[in-house]
């Protein structure tokens, strides 16, 4: 059929009237710039100070004066929530950081090349993908110690292969292009283009599979906390929260519903953010409305 | 009586008007031909027979099919029209199939549905239509997929299930469009057999004049959304009465005007291609047999002038691509050598080539996908002079890219558009100005109008002709389009199955072929003076 049905490029404009329609970007975004905000709040203010024991206010439910209660050492929980979200966001953050800035280039220089060094590549990233990610990171946490640097490395380096797939599977789909070939015609490195034509192509793939990593990054980094392998106290964090509450469960119920909702809140934000965007850049998933 | 009756139609996608007063009718056993450029609503018209719109479109007018009203047809009643009474033929038999299902399962799909019949009944019916359409049982068992067929056994798929249910009418959007010339000419056969068996309605939709001719007993002239000029095929196009339909038939047969061809006999020559073969690794059909190779160009050698055009025609498959990557050093020949300009180009490194490349540039068939559509017009331009010595600054680059947009006909003020607010043939004006504006010797032109409207293509083989003149490049013009040959060329290759089978004058060889390529070639293209002559001839 010759419906040449031109797929305008979007304008900058058009892609913010359409995201203000997208209900799961909407969602998603206020969420996290919520979470966000919170995490960067904590560094000037907090209710109250969350390395300050005061036994005499122990395990309070929530009150006027503490909204989320108190725990075990008279902590207000608020302020461990908002203090807990800056480590978890920069654990995840840097980490989908080291897995992007190693598995992209990795990915784009694979799919670039061909042959037996994208087959040798990408053998050795399957290799690290079949471990499961969270079990590995335990064993890297405990050979070199607990603490926020460590996790950080460990999930990051599980983020790698993830990200050199998507990379290049995304090269592939666009390095038989047309556009690929005149470049080469006119002489360019295949480095070159990769930088100049297959990156941008590729970037809102990449964004994309970038908030679901980061989701993933705040999950295992609870999950690493929760063991005790994140980070140390008195430093609060979601995981370890978690992890104080559970004796507590029966007459404490708070300490634990709420570090719980803190992290249940944050990934279904990140999803959802992640979906919209894919919604709205993806020419394809458009639907009539 | 009218089979199919369409009467005022108008049809708007969101604010667009798409159709305006289209009138139409098709009766049985008569072969109705839709002509116009891209954009003037010929797909649309097709659909909206077929109630396929998209949900913005709204249609008002009368569509009358067998007596019923198409726009006022329930869902329910169109699901059992279409496939059943009204067939439907695309023009990429690439994406018409689905991947995943065998040719017999799609051929006896819609005879299950709207007959009813069993799954072996059903395999029956669609093992005698693949028969009819040339797929016999031998080599085409009903289990095959279509990865395992070539184009133009996946449109004889495609109109087996059109044609499965013997319908009243069948439509067929650019059938042929994606078909090199020989197969266009068996696929039109066919199509013709099936009218004058079962006394089907056949609305033939093509922007190919030369083809809408040789089909159609009446034609159907379509501009914008509006009917230009409707009536008997033969009369329409010899009288030519409307100016569009003249300006449309002069299109299809243009030929630019160019000076004598450059002298060619003596010199040193430009490009030399010496006994150059590809191989590509077979499919292993055994752990422990070694896969055979499959050749794709064979021991090809040619040479051309400073200057000279040169087409290279052959069917789709022959290896002319192929060869083409070679001469542009972007594939690597498996034996043989390729000299531009004296140096031998093949095994060098990629640094080593740059003064080559310089030379050499090349225009693709596909003025869509030829772009980065994230980079802005004076990057994509300007991208060949990466391969200068002396990088030029940023107001150097601009003013090279504006001469070079003046060169082709854009203004320079388009350099800071994005590749998507350009037509089809404006984006390819701009691949010919990122051909040229390193002032190569030597432009590869890979089926550079195919994708293009009658009209637009005559504006860019101008463009190339001019330019040929103007700069003295040469070029060669790869296609299976023939009339292109003619137009714009000195010398034709014939190429077929990898080999180069004939070659000479272009005029010679294509009023002349001695090689059966060549005069399968030259017999199977549509020819509009030719058509519109037999058509006269069958009326007395």
């Amino acid at each position: 059929m010759t419906l040449h049905i031109d797929i305008p490029e979007e304008t900058m404009s058009g892609i913010l009237a359409k995201a203000f329609r997208n209900t799961a970007f909407v969602t998603g975004f206020v969420i996290t710039v919520l979470i966000l905000a919170m995490a960067l709040v904590s560094y000037v203010w907090t209710p109250y100070d969350v390395t300050k024991l005061v036994i005499a206010d122990k395990t309070q439910g929530p009150s006027l004066a503490h909204w989320f209660g108190t725990d075990h050492f008279g902590r207000d929980i608020l302020s461990m929530i908002m203090v807990g979200a800056r480590n978890s966001i920069a654990v995840a953050l840097v980490a989908v950081g080291i897995g992007m800035g190693v598995g992209v280039p990795l990915g784009a220089f694979a799919a670039a090349r061909g042959g037996l060094i994208d087959e040798a590549l990408m053998r050795v990233n399957d290799l690290v993908f079949a471990f499961p990610a969270l079990l590995s990171a335990i064993m890297i946490t405990a050979i070199f110690g607990p603490g926020a640097v460590n996790a950080i490395i460990a999930i990051g380096i599980f983020n790698i292969p993830v990200f050199a797939r998507v990379a290049r599977a995304g090269a592939l789909a666009i390095w038989p292009r047309e556009f690929i070939l005149a470049a080469r015609a006119a002489g360019k490195s295949r480095t070159q283009i990769s930088i100049e034509h297959v990156l941008p192509n590729i970037a809102t793939l990449l964004l994309v599979q970038g908030t679901i990593q980061f989701a993933l990054g705040i999950l295992a980094e609870a999950g690493l906390s929760y063991l005790g392998l994140g980070a140390q106290p008195p430093m609060p964090s979601w995981g370890r929260m978690l992890f104080d509450a559970q004796t507590r469960m029966v007459v404490a119920p708070w300490m634990a519903i709420f570090p719980g909702m803190a992290i249940v809140i944050t990934v279904l934000g990140l999803n959802l953010l992640g979906d919209g965007i894919a919604d709205i850049l993806d020419p394809k998933s458009r639907r009539q409305r | 009586m009218s089979l199919l009756e369409i009467e005022n139609l108008s049809l708007t996608i969101g604010d667009t008007q798409i159709l305006k007063g289209m009138e139409l009718s098709v009766a049985p056993g008569e072969v109705m031909g839709l002509v116009g450029e891209s954009g003037s609503g010929k797909s649309m018209t097709a659909l909206t027979v077929m109630r396929l719109l998209p949900y913005a479109a709204r249609a008002s007018g009368r569509v009358s099919f067998d007596g019923i009203d198409i726009l006022a047809a329930t869902e329910d009643q169109m699901c059992a029209l279409r496939g059943d009474d009204v067939g439907m033929v695309f023009q990429e038999p690439m994406t018409a199939l689905n991947p995943v299902k065998t040719i017999g399962e799609q051929v006896a799909e819609g005879i299950r549905w709207h007959t009813k019949a069993t799954r072996a009944g059903a395999e029956e019916r669609a093992r005698r239509m693949l028969d009819r359409v040339g797929l016999p049982q031998a080599k085409f068992p009903l289990s095959r997929y279509p990865h395992e067929l070539s184009g133009g056994q996946r449109q004889r798929v495609v109109i087996a299930i059109a044609c499965a249910l013997k319908p009243k009418l069948l439509i067929a959007d650019e059938p042929t469009t994606a078909l090199d010339v020989v197969l266009q000419a068996q696929i039109l056969d066919l199509l013709r057999d099936l009218v004058a068996e079962s006394r089907m309605g056949l609305l033939l939709i093509s922007h190919d004049l030369a083809v809408v001719t040789e089909m159609a007993d009446r034609i159907t002239i379509l501009r914008r959304g509006e009917v230009m000029e409707a009536g008997d095929t033969a009369r329409t196009l010899s009288e030519q009465l409307h100016p569009y339909t003249r300006q449309l038939a002069q299109a299809s047969t243009h030929v630019p005007a160019r000076a004598r061809p450059h002298d060619t006999s003596q010199g040193k020559p430009l490009l030399q291609v010496e006994g150059v073969t590809r191989d590509y690794p077979g499919r292993r059909t055994s752990l422990f047999k070694r896969a055979v190779p499959i050749r794709a160009v064979d021991d090809v050698s040619l040479s051309m002038q400073p200057g000279q055009s040169v087409a290279l025609v052959g069917r789709s498959g022959c290896g002319k691509s192929t060869l083409a990557r070679m001469i542009l050093a972007l594939d690597k020949p498996s034996s043989g050598a390729i000299r531009f300009r004296g140096e031998t180009t093949t095994g060098k490194s990629e640094a080593e080539l740059k003064p080559a490349r310089r030379d050499m540039q090349v225009v693709f068939q596909d003025p869509y996908g030829s772009f980065d559509p994230r980079q802005k017009v004076e990057k994509l331009v300007a991208e060949p002079l990466h391969v200068l010595d002396k990088k030029p600054t940023r107001a150097e680059r601009r003013e090279m890219v504006a001469h070079a947009l003046h060169e082709v006909g854009l203004d320079q003020r388009d350099m800071d558009k994005y590749p998507h607010e350009f037509s089809g043939g404006q984006r390819q004006r701009l691949s010919i100005a990122r051909a040229i504006i390193t002032r190569p010797k030597l432009v590869v032109a890979d089926e550079p109008v195919s994708a293009l409207d009658v009209s637009i293509r005559a504006q860019i083989l101008d463009l190339f002709a001019e330019l040929n003149q103007k700069l003295g490049i040469a070029y060669l013009f790869i296609t299976h389009d023939l009339t292109v040959a003619r137009a714009i060329t000195d010398q034709v290759l014939v190429m077929h199955d990898g080999k180069i089978v004939e070659r000479g004058k272009t005029n010679e060889v294509l009023d002349h072929p001695q090689s059966e390529a060549a005069k399968a070639l030259v017999a199977a293209a549509p020819d509009l003076h030719r058509a519109i002559a037999r058509r006269m001839q069958e009326q007395g």
